[in-house]
């Protein structure tokens, strides 16, 4: 591949970096820290375990109850999915919104995303776990929204606040020459934004809503409060179920690495994006 | 007083709009408690969060090897893990082991009550944000100024405080804002650990009186007035510290 680059270089007339060699360089040391990080958790709930237990009973607990704490915190990840899908997609809209030229559009873009932004997560949990109704009635069939699908509207709400405004400030990083050179060259606002402008602002957005995302996850154990049963409220089931002090501080540690080892990575790869992206 | 609450008395009899913390005595109590707890939550742990991010941020910024790994697992831990379950392992786990001790009617009682678990989780959780964010307030300022001061012969720990940390704050207050007011946001948590806050108080108000909706509104507003109120000092904050000719550099 890199003596084909060689080849092509000066034929083309143009002097050809080599991303891709560069691009792997880069993430190794990422990959090491990474996975020295998740092996450190690992021994530290090891040790907690055999100290809290001063046998290996304990540790044998744990594996006792990780299936059903893993069928929890897939609801963890699936509630996040939900929001962050559902979340970005609003969040464009809204954000265009708080930009767009017509004050009717902008102004309730730029309140609405104010307010859920600036509202503490688990008020809106709240909200929507006892204003949306238990069931709805379409074309005469009655649907019930089960509660961690309620759960998922509720922290929906704030991802698109806080991605509307990841996108406004995106979209106004953008030079003014470049809505400028669009609008000279008789493109409407609609297509400079979505043709034009949006495509230039994906790789800013990347890191702040890879960052979003792994707060979204960390915020997902609220709903535990709300009745809804992911690793949280399985976890407590768990420890009700086995009455043991013994257990409470190997378990709460456990459920910490999980969360440590699926948000770590995504924490270390954005910040690594966003120092390469800093540098063009 | 009276006129208000016989007004919204009557505006609960009339359009079923019901406000018993805007004319019951007991409720308003309620209501007002849970406010203080939220704002004495706030402020302290605000303070202290603050003294762990500059103390932090001095530690990454010197260059002793074992002060910065120890900093870097703290922040590394606190930043990505769920502060909900952070809250849960420092009152159910570490809270199980610390002693008990007997309080004045004879009854066992924690060393560490629930409330001051919040302050330290929140503190905690808020201070290694605010260490990430001092930190690169730090690495903003030009290195021609850590090297004039290096030239005017102060120390390494003499500059971190008397050059670096003055120009890094003014930098880092936009950051530490936003941070401050994630932190207000946070202060609900205290509700699962039955710290009396406003959102637990109105828990308990809308549990008594069924008014669900109209709590979660009054709930909704009060906690938007409270961003308002540190959004706005903390911008005032910024006008009173800038330093001519240095800001728009920074920016």
């Amino acid at each position: 591949m890199s003596e084909n680059h060689m080849k092509l270089g000066p034929q083309v007339g143009i002097t050809l970096p080599e991303p891709k060699q560069r691009s792997g360089l880069a993430f190794s040391p990422e990959l090491t820290s990474i996975l020295l990080a998740i092996l450190a958790v690992v021994g530290i709930v090891l040790i907690l375990t055999l100290l809290s237990g001063a046998d290996t009973g304990l540790l044998g607990e744990l594996l006792k109850w990780t299936p059903f704490m893993a069928q929890g915190f897939a609801l963890n990840v699936a509630i996040s999915l939900f929001a962050i899908v559902f979340g970005t997609i609003g969040g464009v809209f809204l954000g265009m919104g708080q930009l767009a030229p017509r004050g009717w559009i902008s102004a309730p873009s730029k309140i609405l995303t104010q307010i859920f932004r600036n509202a503490p997560w688990l008020v809106l949990l709240f909200y929507c776990i006892f204003l949306i109704p238990f069931q709805v009635r379409i074309g005469g069939e009655t649907y019930t929204i089960s509660n961690w699908l309620r759960a998922s509207i509720g922290f929906t709400i704030p991802i698109v606040a806080n991605f509307s405004e990841i996108v406004r400030g995106a979209l106004q990083s953008i030079p003014s020459g470049q809505w400028e050179a669009a609008r000279s060259l008789g493109y409407t606002w609609r297509q400079t934004v979505l043709s034009v402008v949006l495509p230039q602002c994906i790789k800013r957005m990347l890191p702040p809503w890879m960052n979003l995302y792994a707060i979204l996850l960390m915020a997902t154990p609220l709903a535990s409060i709300v009745g809804v049963e992911e690793s949280m409220t399985n976890a407590r089931t768990a420890l009700q179920a086995e009455a043991d002090g013994r257990l409470l501080l190997p378990l709460y540690a456990y459920l910490l690495s999980w969360f440590f080892i699926y948000c770590y990575p995504i924490a270390r790869i954005s910040k690594s994006l966003e120092d390469r992206f800093a540098v063009r | 007083m009276d006129r208000i609450a016989d007004f919204f008395r009557a505006l609960n009899e009339r359009t079923g709009i019901n406000l018993p913390i805007l004319y019951d005595p007991f409720d308003a109590d309620r209501f007002f408690h849970g406010l203080l707890t939220t704002i004495e939550l706030f402020l302290i742990s605000a303070v202290v969060s603050i003294a762990i991010g500059l103390v932090g941020a001095g530690s990454l910024t010197l260059p002793y090897r074992v002060p910065k790994a120890i900093t870097r697992c703290y922040v590394a831990f606190f930043r990505n893990t769920p502060p909900l379950i952070q809250m849960y392992f420092f009152f159910f786990a570490i809270g199980a082991l610390t002693p008990v001790r007997k309080n004045d009617f004879g009854f066992p009682e924690p060393t560490i009550d629930n409330f001051q678990w919040a302050l330290i989780t929140l503190s905690l959780y808020a201070g290694a944000f605010n260490i990430e964010i001092f930190r690169s307030g730090v690495e903003a300022i030009h290195r021609s100024i850590v090297e004039a001061a290096t030239a005017l012969g102060y120390g390494k720990i003499a500059c971190f405080l008397y050059v670096m940390l003055p120009l890094a704050w003014r930098i880092s207050l936009p950051a530490l804002c936003n941070n401050m007011i994630e932190l207000l946001k946070t202060t609900t948590l205290a509700y699962a650990i039955g710290v009396p806050e406003l959102l637990y108080v109105s828990n308990q108000i809308w549990s008594d009186n069924l008014n669900t909706f109209e709590m979660m509104n009054v709930l909704m507003v009060v906690y938007l007035l409270l961003v308002g109120i540190v959004a706005l000092a903390m911008n005032r904050w910024e006008q009173a510290l800038r330093l001519p000719g240095f800001g728009a550099a920074a920016r």
